[in-house]
């Protein structure tokens, strides 16, 4: 697997407060990843470390093979931080002619990831007059410009509409689809959820997390059931060796599994000792219920 | 280079504001020192020529030009002001180090924009004053022509001086107008530090030390002509006299400050975190 960026137990001081702490992990060609957590946890910070805006305290941390200073590797890459930063007198069309002199490529692209966005019809509009959807549109543009090995984006659907919400994450599934590298950070859990495949919790400047998302969500799941008699339900499914705690609230009950067990292997074996079911629902936990579970501690 | 300075006169020329200034602060001194080469009628009453008084003779035509023309270095101020002031109000500088601008290129880039300017502004002066002079001086040799051109070299280091003081400020506190504003904080500092060493020792030590300070050093670089001027009416005056020249240390004071200026500005921005 080609590395395309490696962290070393990265830190960042802002004076008494530890934004970032001791942070390691890699990204790899290829893969889809989002750096999860909330509010204030250094997934900003992080990112302003390896786009070059932000000073770093300690560790390390390189772009690719590691002998290309990092002003250069970022022409290779593709980043949206936060609100989309561009020249408000200028047009759409001469934002992106100023971001192909910075990163030296010629203008021919621009068109091309114009109709992407789908911004073709105003780029001859200055760029104060576009609603934040448009300014956000823009903004990834601009990141895709030079076909980036990767693209980071950070908080991408922040402050949107619904419209503007799905507008935006259709065109990251699509760049994701067409094989393109991306580091997403959001505290979305679904945003991450329904895009990556990798993910990196980060609470208060700290790791807890890093690895696939389904490797993440880690048990085997529950059951919901509901049946006429609850007691001997409880009775029956307390002697299944798969299960290994359940719980029961208003009529449901809850069973989670230690094992992984089938829906209609667990309806055949209460079945078969005179349970009848008029409810069975097989259920995994949500990315959002094991966040939770991880930055609670 | 090119890149860098292309790159920066792009921001600088689509901005409507930054645009006007530009041109103000080349077209007015360019205009007054024309307007004052013309025969005005003041009314009928009596007519004001100022070729008649001499004062466009080379080679002091060379002085006096330059010296006006500096005057108008405010307008450009502004436009360096305010073209950092931008960056970091739109929040671009941002993005273009995102983009893949290292920081020193950021600072090459205004730095490269300072001197382009400057160039472009030297050699209008240099061209007006030539045309003027050819039409109203009365000695037109060659060797006289090219005498004390080393007033040109003064106010091309001079603006260069200036301007990297305004991008140091401007980089300092981010706002536009608060760096205008620590601009005239340092004119009255220089002041203040002048009256406090002639308060302890003497005047001439303290104007010794002044000289050495950024804008005293700038405005040094070309002395007030009008002093000479009266010397050329009243050559029998000797005390009059004063040394209005261009000195080579002079230009090494503020070259040493523009370079001062342009490294810690440099050294701001790889500090601070964006």
């Amino acid at each position: 697997m080609e590395s395309i960026l490696t962290i070393n137990h990265l830190t960042k001081k802002f004076g008494h407060l530890t934004a970032v702490k001791d942070l390691s992990f890699s990204i790899q060609k290829g893969n889809v990843y989002g750096i999860l957590g909330p509010n204030g946890s250094g997934k900003s910070t992080t990112l302003g470390i390896i786009l070059n805006v932000v000073n770093k305290t300690a560790g390390n941390f390189q772009w690719f093979s590691g002998n290309i200073s990092t002003h250069n590797a970022l022409k290779k890459v593709g980043a949206i931080i936060e609100r989309p930063n561009f020249y408000p007198y200028m047009t759409a069309n001469q934002n992106l002619r100023l971001v192909c002199k910075i990163k030296g490529l010629d203008y021919s692209k621009i068109d091309e990831k114009l109709e992407i966005v789908g911004l073709v019809e105003r780029k001859h509009s200055k760029f104060r007059t576009y609603s934040l959807g448009m300014k956000q549109r823009l903004a990834i543009a601009s990141a895709l410009l030079n076909d980036p090995e990767i693209l980071i984006l950070d908080e991408p659907t922040n402050g949107l509409d619904p419209q503007g919400i799905h507008q935006i994450r259709e065109i990251i599934k699509q760049i994701a689809a067409n094989g393109t590298t991306i580091l997403l950070a959001s505290h979305l859990l679904d945003e991450v959820e329904k895009v990556c495949s990798h993910v990196v919790v980060l609470s208060k400047g700290v790791k807890l997390y890093s690895g696939r998302v389904d490797e993440m969500i880690s048990s085997h799941g529950f059951f919901e059931l509901k049946s006429t008699d609850n007691t001997k339900l409880i009775t029956l499914l307390k002697s299944h060796e798969s299960i290994s705690s359940y719980g029961s609230k208003n009529g449901l009950i809850t069973a989670f599994l230690s094992k992984p067990v089938k829906s209609e292997d667990l309806n055949e074996f209460v079945f078969k000792h005179g349970i009848t079911l008029t409810h069975l629902v097989q259920r995994k936990e949500s990315l959002e219920e094991q966040f939770l579970k991880l930055t609670d501690k | 280079m090119l890149r860098l300075l292309n790159l920066e006169l792009q921001k600088l020329l689509l901005n409507r504001t930054s645009k006007i200034l530009i041109l103000i602060s080349f077209v007015l001194p360019f205009f007054v020192i024309l307007l004052s080469s013309l025969k005005i009628n003041v009314f009928g009453f009596f007519t004001l020529e100022l070729g008649e008084l001499g004062i466009f003779n080379f080679p002091v035509i060379w002085h006096l030009t330059t010296f006006f023309a500096s005057q108008f270095k405010f307008f450009f101020a502004i436009v360096v002001v305010s073209m950092i002031g931008n960056e970091y109000s739109n929040k671009t500088i941002k993005q273009n180090l995102i983009d893949g601008l290292s920081k020193k290129e950021f600072i090459l880039s205004k730095f490269y924009a300072i001197v382009f300017f400057s160039l472009i502004s030297t050699v209008l002066i240099g061209l007006i004053s030539l045309c003027i002079g050819l039409y109203y001086s009365s000695y037109t040799e060659v060797s006289i022509i090219f005498m004390e051109t080393e007033f040109l070299l003064a106010y091309f280091v001079k603006l260069l001086g200036f301007f990297s003081l305004c991008l140091f400020f401007g980089m300092l506190i981010k706002r536009s107008a608060f760096a205008l504003a620590f601009l005239f904080i340092l004119y009255i500092l220089e002041w203040i530090i002048f009256g406090l060493i002639t308060w302890k020792f003497n005047s001439n030590l303290a104007e010794k030390i002044q000289n050495l300070f950024p804008l005293k050093s700038m405005y040094k670089l070309i002395d007030q002509p009008f002093q000479r001027i009266s010397m050329s009416k009243f050559p029998d005056k000797a005390n009059l006299a004063y040394d209005y020249g261009v000195h080579f240390f002079e230009i090494v004071i503020v070259l040493v400050w523009t370079s001062i200026f342009i490294f810690l500005s440099y050294r701001l921005l790889k500090k601070r975190d964006l």
